[in-house]
C-alpha cells in the first residue's frame, strides 16, 4: 500500500522569501550587485512609533487659528556673518543635477523659495537654473568636487561639507553611464557615458583635525560670511556630532538610513547605517554635553513624510529637518497616473527605484531630454510649495495642541512611544508607563 | 609693492585685502612675510596679481587660486593650490600631501618633492614636480597633466580617467587601470610646452614615459572586480 502524505498549503520560506529568491536569480544572471535609488525599504523603528500626548489638565493648548505659533528658524549663528532665516523648519536636501533633470532641480528651487526655505545642490555642481530659482541655496562640498569653483562657493548662501549620507555612510556617489549626458559630463569633467563612481573620502583632508583646517580655508575664501554645515550619515551620531562641533560646524545635518540616494548598491542601502529615529537623541545629547544645543543647529533627515514626522524630530531636539524623497514625490515621482509606463519598466507606481537608469517616466530622475520635458518646473514647484506649506501647518497644529507658541518649544516630554524599541531609541516613555528602557522608571 | 607681515597682521586681514583686488588693480605686487606655517594663506585670490610668500605655509596655501601668480619661498603643507582654477602657484621647497588636489586649471610647480596623493582627483590643472612624488598620486585624476622629473611612488594613477602623466624616473607601481602609453609627437610637444612654462630647461622630453587610463574600468564588469 502506498502512503500519500495529506496535502498541506504550499508554504514559502520566511528566510528565502520571494524578494530574496528574485535577488539571487538576478545576481546569478547579471553578475553585478543590485543598484537602485531611494533609501532603506525595510521596516525600521520610525516616527510612526511615537505619539504626541497633547494638552490636558497639566498643560493648556493654544487656539488653532488665533494664537500664533512661529515656525521660523535661523541657521548658522555660531560663526557665520550671514546666518540664514527660513520661514519653515523644513528644508530641501541635497540632490544633484545629473541624478535629477535640470527641470527637477529648478522645480525644487521654485518650490522651496515659495515656501520660504532652502534647497541644496548635489554631487554635480551648481546649475544656473537652480541658483536662479532658489532664494536660499546650500552648496554641497563633496569628495568628488565635481564642478567645484570659488565663484559658485561665493554665490551660495551656505556651504555643506558632505562627510556622509544616510543611505550609504562610508560610500561615495554613483552615476551610471546612461545619465552622463554631454552637459553632465562637462560639469563633472568626465568622459561621456562612463559609469561614474565618486570618491567616498575627501581628497585633501582626513579626520576632524584636518576638517577644521578645511573649514578655515572655506571660511577664508568666502570671508566668513556663509554658514558652514557638516552633513553626516547615521553611523555613530554621538561622536560624529561631537567631532563636527569640534571641526567648527555652524550647522550639522544628520541623515538616517531611510534617507535616499540617487544610486547605490542595495546591500549598502539596506545594511549600513542606523535608522533616523535612533540617531537623533545621541546627536542632541552630544550637543547638550558640549553646551552647543541650539548654538550649533541640527537638521535631521531620512524618512520625513509629514508634519507629524517633522514635529517629532523637533521635539527630540532637532532645529530643522530636510526632505528629499518626499520632495520628489511632491514633484510627481512614482505617480500612479503613470502606472502604464512604470509597468513597461517592469515595476509599479510607488515601487520605482531604478533612478540610475535614467528612464524616469515623470521626467525627474533622468537626463533624457524628452522625458525631462514632461516635468513643468513651475507647476511642479507649486506642488512642492503646497506640500511644504501643508507640512508646516501640520507641525503648527501639533505644537499648538501641545501648548507651544514656537515649534522649537516641542520637547521629548510631549511624546510617548508605542514600542519598546522606539522608547529606547527616542528616550521617551513607553505609552501607558513612565518607563524609558535603559533609563529606569517604573510602570503605572 | 604691498607688504603684509603675518607676524603682526591677522590672516583674516591678509585674505580680506587680497580679495579686494580685481582685474586692473594697481596693487599688483604683494609680499607676505613670516607665514610661519599658517594655514589658508592667500586662498581664494581672484585677480592677476603677484604674491610672494617669504617662508613656509601650512595647509591649503594658494587654495582655489584664480589668475594670481603665487610663489611660496619655502615648503608647503597639505593641499597646496587645491582646486586651483587658473594662474600659477610655485613652491620653491617641498610640498606635503594632496598638492594640487582637484585643481581645474592653472599651473602648479613644485621645485622640491611632493608627498603622497599629488594631483589627486585633478580636473584640468597642470602640475610639474622637479623632485619625486609619493604614493597614490593622480588617484582618480580626471583631466590635466602631471609631470614628474624624479620618481613616482606606489599606485600611480589609480582609477585614473583622462589625465596624462609624464614621469622621467622610475614608477614603483601603477594603480588600477593605469598603463604606460606611447609617447607620440603631440605628447613630446605638449610636454615641452609644460616644461618651458615651468622654467625647466635641463631635461629632454625623450627622457619621459607617459602613463594614462586603460579605460577598462569605465563600465561595470564583474570580471574586473579583482582590479580593485
Amino acid at each position: 500500500m502506498t502512503y500519500h502524505n495529506p496535502p498541506t498549503t504550499p508554504r514559502k520560506s520566511a528566510t528565502f522569501d520571494d524578494y530574496t529568491l528574485s535577488e539571487i536569480r538576478r545576481a546569478a544572471q547579471t553578475g553585478i550587485y543590485d543598484i537602485r535609488g531611494g533609501g532603506a525599504k525595510r521596516k525600521v523603528p520610525h516616527f510612526d512609533d511615537l505619539l504626541f500626548l497633547g494638552a490636558s489638565m497639566s498643560r493648556y493648548p493654544l487656539e488653532g487659528y488665533r494664537e500664533k505659533c512661529s515656525t521660523s528658524v535661523v541657521l548658522g549663528t555660531r560663526f557665520a556673518k550671514k546666518p540664514i532665516e527660513l520661514k519653515t523648519p523644513i528644508t530641501i536636501a541635497g540632490m544633484s543635477f545629473g541624478s535629477l533633470s535640470a527641470q527637477a532641480k529648478e522645480a525644487l528651487g521654485r518650490g522651496a523659495t515659495i515656501a520660504g526655505t532652502s534647497t541644496t545642490t548635489g554631487d554635480g555642481g551648481m546649475t544656473p537654473e537652480e541658483r536662479g530659482q532658489s532664494k536660499t541655496l546650500v552648496y554641497q562640498y563633496l569628495p568628488s568636487r565635481y564642478g567645484m569653483n570659488p565663484d559658485d562657493l561665493r554665490k551660495a548662501d551656505c556651504i555643506e561639507v558632505v562627510v556622509g549620507q544616510g543611505a550609504k555612510p562610508g560610500g561615495g556617489g554613483m552615476l551610471l553611464g546612461q545619465k552622463i549626458s554631454d552637459r553632465v559630463a562637462e560639469m563633472r569633467t568626465l568622459p561621456k557615458g562612463i559609469d561614474q563612481r565618486s570618491a567616498c573620502r575627501h581628497p585633501d583632508w582626513t579626520g576632524p583635525d584636518d576638517l577644521e583646517i578645511k573649514i578655515l580655508e572655506l571660511r577664508e575664501i568666502t570671508d566668513w560670511e556663509k554658514p558652514i554645515y557638516i552633513k553626516i550619515g547615521g553611523a555613530r551620531p554621538y561622536y560624529d556630532v561631537a567631532l563636527s562641533v569640534k571641526a567648527g560646524a555652524d550647522v550639522i545635518v544628520l541623515d538616517g538610513m531611510q534617507g535616499g540616494t540617487a544610486a547605490t548598491q542595495e546591500v549598502f542601502i539596506e545594511h549600513v547605517g542606523q535608522p533616523t529615529l535612533a540617531c537623533i537623541r545621541p546627536a542632541v545629547q552630544a550637543l547638550q554635553d558640549l553646551g552647543m544645543h541650539r548654538k550649533v543647529q541640527l537638521i535631521v533627515s531620512g524618512g520625513i513624510r509629514n508634519g507629524a514626522d517633522v514635529a517629532k524630530a523637533l521635539a527630540l531636539g532637532a532645529d530643522a529637518v530636510a526632505i528629499g524623497s518626499a520632495a520628489l514625490v511632491a514633484l510627481g515621482d512614482n505617480d500612479p497616473a503613470l502606472e502604464a509606463e512604470y509597468n513597461k519598466l517592469g515595476t509599479t507606481a510607488g515601487a520605482y527605484d531604478d533612478w540610475h537608469e535614467g528612464r524616469c517616466p515623470a521626467g525627474i530622475t533622468t537626463q533624457d531630454p524628452e522625458l525631462a520635458k514632461r516635468l513643468d518646473p513651475v507647476r511642479a514647484g507649486r506642488r512642492l510649495a503646497n506640500y511644504l506649506k501643508v507640512m508646516t501647518l501640520e507641525v503648527q497644529t501639533i505644537a499648538r495642541a501641545c501648548g507651544h507658541n514656537h515649534v522649537h518649544n516641542l520637547e521629548p516630554e510631549d511624546l510617548c512611544a508605542l514600542t519598546l524599541e522606539a522608547a529606547a531609541m527616542a528616550r521617551v516613555p513607553l505609552a501607558g508607563t513612565n518607563w524609558i528602557p535603559g533609563h529606569g522608571g517604573g510602570g503605572f | 609693492m604691498r607688504t603684509i607681515d603675518l607676524a603682526v597682521t591677522p590672516l583674516r586681514e591678509l585674505n580680506s585685502e587680497l580679495h579686494r583686488q580685481s582685474d586692473g588693480t594697481n596693487e599688483a605686487q604683494w609680499e607676505i612675510l613670516n607665514p610661519r606655517g599658517q594655514h589658508a594663506v592667500a586662498v581664494g585670490v581672484d585677480a592677476p596679481i603677484k604674491v610672494a610668500v617669504r617662508g613656509p605655509v601650512g595647509y591649503y596655501g594658494g587654495g582655489m587660486n584664480k589668475k594670481a601668480t603665487i610663489t611660496i619661498h619655502g615648503s608647503a603643507g597639505p593641499g597646496v593650490a587645491e582646486n586651483m582654477m587658473s594662474g600659477s602657484v610655485v613652491v620653491k621647497g617641498d610640498a606635503s600631501q594632496y598638492a594640487g588636489a582637484t585643481g581645474r586649471g592653472g599651473l602648479l610647480v613644485i621645485e622640491g618633492n611632493a608627498a603622497s596623493r599629488c594631483g589627486i582627483s585633478m580636473k584640468g590643472i597642470d602640475i610639474v614636480v622637479r623632485g619625486n612624488i609619493g604614493h597614490m598620486s593622480a588617484f582618480m585624476a580626471q583631466s590635466g597633466h602631471l609631470v614628474v622629473l624624479g620618481n613616482a611612488g606606489d599606485a600611480l594613477g589609480d582609477s585614473i580617467y583622462e589625465a596624462k602623466l609624464f614621469v622621467r624616473g622610475s614608477v614603483k607601481s601603477l594603480g588600477a587601470d593605469c598603463i604606460e602609453k606611447e609617447m607620440r609627437p603631440e605628447h613630446h610637444q605638449h610636454l615641452a610646452t609644460l616644461l618651458d612654462k615651468a622654467g625647466i630647461t635641463d631635461v629632454k622630453t625623450s627622457e619621459f614615459k607617459r602613463y594614462g587610463s586603460a579605460r577598462k574600468l569605465y563600465t561595470f564588469n564583474i570580471d574586473n572586480a579583482d582590479a580593485y
